[in-house]
């Protein structure tokens, strides 16, 4: 027995495709229901017994000093139960919208009333907000160390075609549809409840500890649903310490903050801006040899890092410079897929120039590149093929330029990408209950991704269960650790511990349950809601049957990520292609189709799975057409912090999207990778490039507004792509 | 506790007094004032909170709001019918949609007390005899939502485009659905679902 249970813990890996019955399959999301049904609990929703609404009043300078506080109106206005100054007289602020006072009321009108009764005098200190070229940015650049690799000066005289080009995206934000923002309580002296919209429910009991003294033991964390992140939500916030701080002022009484729209915009998340000029060299049968790129963007205060550049393609010689530009826009927040759509663009659309030099077809140019590609060059040059097919790229194509008459002209364009994706630490506990019922728990959380079905569907597969047998319990710190849901971490994260769990689970169960059927437990199998012996499946117990074995205690198991076995790898790669309209005349770009093709190893959900590439092409759409958080150069403002002037796309702006994902033993046998990051970095690329194939010229800067369009059309796009 | 006793609409004595102890220096209105203006007569609500009654989902609520409160936020924290969220609260994303009387509309800019005598519809009272609509049902089947914040909106809209436009084309989602956004990307879920939701609701 010993023994066997040493040779069947070293089996921990995924079932062989015909033992799938929901594995990789198209399963419906099993909070779907409470979901379309409004049921569903966000944070936003909480409404707590006497619960206090709270407000932040914020600077509306982009720099500034306080000179006077004045917050006694405010205190002895009726219905105001606390008011705590966040910032104090000299405290020097450096964006708008930073807090200064938050207060709470017993409704949100009063706290309203009460943050307009707040006096505070600031001295006006200058300001700067432009990123978009470091020589006007004097005093605030921040160069990095220059890196270089090969000899790209000889690389570069080698090279018999040279492109210039420059290119860059814009500052945008997250939008998270569900502002960030907490609800906090206090409970007796030393214990906290806090119900908060985040992405990492085990994690922010221990940043909120320090700031309100208190154990992070005594801290109680919840969150049944939240919407969205993308990348903003992994602390408690300065609003959600308030929230805390208020409570305790207002002797326990529950205090909700959760941002206003603007506030939302302006402050609770943005990703950096990029800019750079590229330079590549190549060989005239398009053999890239030389890179080199000067970048330059803004993520606020804190400098920008350099990007991975040249992107997945390890070009051989290559020189790089970075320079941050500090600026009072605000903070930055890692924004799915940090760094890599930015690079992405500098990289595909500077490859995508040289192949319009070389009037070479750019999905030629990569695959006479791939190998650049490293370990994933097959994965890609097999997309890339499969993404021609279903584009018909190669009867569609055209060289730069439609030259067909009229206003409206067509283009195609084709990017790649990849996403590292290994599961994250995470911890769970399965229990089978003698009735036959699965409970498994971890601190864990669902982003809208379909975290909790995946959880299900692995847990039922392994346990030969219907899925509906199987409860899942994430969003409580009181569970066992899952870590954060950032960098597509989480489907192997929780997938490889539930997993592991669900196996020992069957090991013990096996073990009570082989003496019944004259077997020994490496015989057994659990499939179709019965344990049987392998090789005569007449002889077998219904599941409910071997649990009620369990003498009225419930079995329960812990799993763990990572643990034994290779359940989660890392590396997925993923190509996408665009079909997009360019009116000339009016520089509007419309998107006729996009294809998707991705990698992320072995896939749990084929429908969540889909799901997540469909998003990330709109979510990519967005950004590469519409979305930016615009900076006034004369206040230091952000002017669009509403919906309606910064700009998503809607369900008429989207075209038709095709997904396909690769499956197969070869993507099987990687174990889970991570897929929420992934698709959402080629779209600005991909579209970029079908702009320039459709109009002739390049549009550097993203989003690609009609101005810009028409800007770039104006110059002929002179000023680079020479050969 | 006090949900309770709003709904129901009596006010214990108790609260009475407190209500008019913070109110001294304004008169506590109960029914509206009425101004001439230009010769018309205008009822006048508030200031401070003023009885009012809805009818949601085919039943009967009463509370004591002030004039300027929305319906969303009555429905959200008086009621608890949380279904229809508050996102850009400036009648833009489409989250916050209720129907009125049958017409799809933002509850972040429509007054509670302008919402009295009608029907309001909120993603709460589409199931019916316990049971999914096949709006709500083939939202899930074809997963047309992700974190879930938009659905609610996104759902009732669907439901507002289908009543009045049974077989919608492509352009009709268009415009149907043109006031909804969703930050997760959903809208190839929910072209589907709405075609699906259309066959089942002809029978198909």
């Amino acid at each position: 027995m010993a023994e066997r249970n040493a040779m069947e813990m070293a089996e921990y890996k995924w079932p062989e495709p015909e033992r799938r019955r929901l594995i990789g399959k198209r399963i419906s999301r099993v909070d779907g229901p409470e979901k379309v049904t409004g049921r569903a609990k966000y944070t936003y929703d909480v409404n707590r017994p006497g619960m206090l609404a709270g407000k932040v009043l914020r600077c509306p300078h982009a720099h500034a000093r306080i000179v006077r506080l004045d917050t006694s109106a405010a205190e002895k206005m009726p219905g105001v139960k606390a008011v705590l100054p966040l910032k104090k007289v000299g405290d020097e602020i450096l964006w708008a919208g930073d807090e200064v006072v938050a207060v709470a009321a017993v409704d949100e009108p009063t706290a309203e009333d009460a943050i307009r009764a707040i006096v505070v005098e600031y001295e006006k200190l200058p300001h700067f907000v432009l990123d978009t070229d470091p020589k006007a940015a004097g005093e605030r650049v921040r160069p990095t160390a220059e890196q270089v690799e090969g000899d790209p000066d000889a690389a570069f005289r080698e090279a018999e075609v040279v492109v210039e080009g420059l290119y860059g995206a814009s500052l945008i934000t997250h939008c998270c549809l569900e502002a960030h923002g907490a609800v906090v309580e206090w409970e007796g002296e030393n214990n906290v409840l806090v119900h908060v919209s985040t992405q990492a429910v085990s994690g922010i009991a221990g940043q909120m500890a320090g700031p309100l003294g208190v154990p992070a033991g005594n801290i109680r964390v919840k969150q049944d649903h939240i919407g969205g992140g993308f990348g903003s939500k992994f602390g408690p916030d300065s609003w959600g310490i308030a929230a805390a701080q208020l409570s305790k002022m207002a002797g326990g009484r529950p205090v909700k903050i959760m941002l206003e729209r603007d506030a939302e915009l302006m402050v609770a998340g943005a990703r950096p801006s990029y800019y750079g000029r590229v330079r590549v060299g190549a060989k005239r049968d398009g053999t890239v040899i030389a890179w080199e790129s000067e970048t330059w963007g803004t993520g606020g205060i804190p400098p920008t890092s350099p990007l991975p550049l040249p992107y997945v393609l390890r070009i051989p010689n290559q020189r790089k410079r970075h320079v941050a530009i500090v600026t009072n826009s605000g903070p930055a927040r890692a924004w799915r897929a940090p760094l890599h759509p930015q690079a992405c663009l500098l990289t595909m659309a500077a490859l995508d120039d040289l192949a319009a030099a070389l009037r070479m077809d750019p999905l030629d140019l990569l695959l006479k590149n791939i190998e650049l590609a490293g370990e994933r060059a097959d994965v890609y040059r097999e997309e890339l093929q499969i993404a021609a097919e279903l584009m018909e790229w190669k009867k569609r194509w055209h060289p730069r330029g439609d030259p067909s008459p009229g206003p409206v002209k067509r283009g195609l364009g084709v990017s790649i990408h990849t996403w590292p994706g290994r599961g994250h630490a995470c911890r769970c506990d399965l229990t089978i209950h003698p009735d036959g019922s699965v409970e498994v728990k971890l601190g864990s959380q669902d982003l809208g991704t379909g975290t909790r079905t995946a959880i299900a569907i692995v847990v039922a597969d392994t346990l030969g269960i219907p899925l509906e047998a199987v409860r899942v319990r994430i969003g409580d710190n009181q569970y066992p650790p899952a870590g954060g849901s950032g960098g597509s971490t989480t489907i192997g994260g929780v997938s490889s511990a539930a997993r592991r769990a669900a196996l020992d689970a069957l090991d013990q169960l096996f073990a009570r349950i082989a003496p019944l059927l004259n077997a020994s437990p490496d015989q057994l199998e659990a499939w179709e809601g019965r344990i049987r012996v392998k090789e005569d499946p007449s002889r077998s117990i219904a599941w409910e049957q071997a649990c009620a074995r369990l003498d009225g205690m419930p079995l329960t198991v812990r799993g763990e990520n990572p643990g034994p076995g290779e359940l989660t790898t890392a590396g997925a790669a993923g190509v996408q292609m665009a079909d997009v309209s360019v009116d000339i005349e009016t520089g509007i770009v419309r998107i006729n189709k996009m294809v998707a093709v991705q990698d992320c190893g072995l896939i749990i959900n084929m429908k969540t799975a889909e799901s997540q590439c469909y998003g990330a092409m709109i979510m990519g759409i967005s950004y590469a057409l519409y979305e930016e958080k615009i900076m006034d150069p004369a206040t230091g403002r952000m002017l669009n912090p509403n919906m309606e002037f910064y700009k998503l796309a809607g369900l008429a702006d989207i075209g038709e999207l095709v997904v396909h994902m690769m499956t197969g033993e070869k993507y099987d046998r990687r174990g889970v990778i991570g897929l929420g990051e992934p698709p959402v970095i080629s779209p600005g690329a991909a579209i970029s490039n079908a702009v320039a194939n459709a109009i002739g010229v390049r549009v550097p800067f993203l989003p690609l507004t009609p101005e810009r369009v028409l800007e770039a059309l104006a110059k002929k796009g002179g000023s680079h792509a020479r050969v | 506790m006090e949900k309770q006793r709003l709904k129901t609409g009596s006010l214990s004595r108790r609260d009475f007094l407190k209500v008019s102890g913070i109110t001294l220096t304004v008169p506590l209105v109960v029914g509206p004032r009425v101004l001439k203006v230009a010769g018309a007569e205008v009822k006048v609500f508030g200031p401070g909170k003023v009885p009012m009654t809805f009818t949601i989902n085919g039943k009967t609520y009463r509370a004591e709001l002030e004039p300027r409160v929305t319906l969303l936020d009555a429905l959200r924290n008086e009621f608890d019918l949380t279904g229809a969220k508050r996102v850009c609260d400036r009648g833009t994303c489409g989250a916050c949609t209720v129907l009125l009387d049958g017409k799809p509309v933002y509850a972040c800019s429509v007054l509670a007390i302008e919402a009295q005598g009608k029907a309001i519809t909120t993603v709460e009272g589409l199931m019916q005899d316990g049971k999914l609509h096949p709006i709500q049902q083939a939202f899930i089947e074809n997963d047309a939502l992700q974190c879930g914040f938009c659905t609610p909106g996104f759902v009732v809209a669907c439901k507002a485009l289908l009543d009045r436009i049974p077989n919608p084309t492509p352009e009709d989602l268009v415009v149907g659905l043109g006031g909804n956004l969703c930050r997760c990307g959903t809208y190839v879920g929910i072209r589907a679902a709405i075609a699906q939701a259309a066959r089942m609701q002809r029978g198909g």
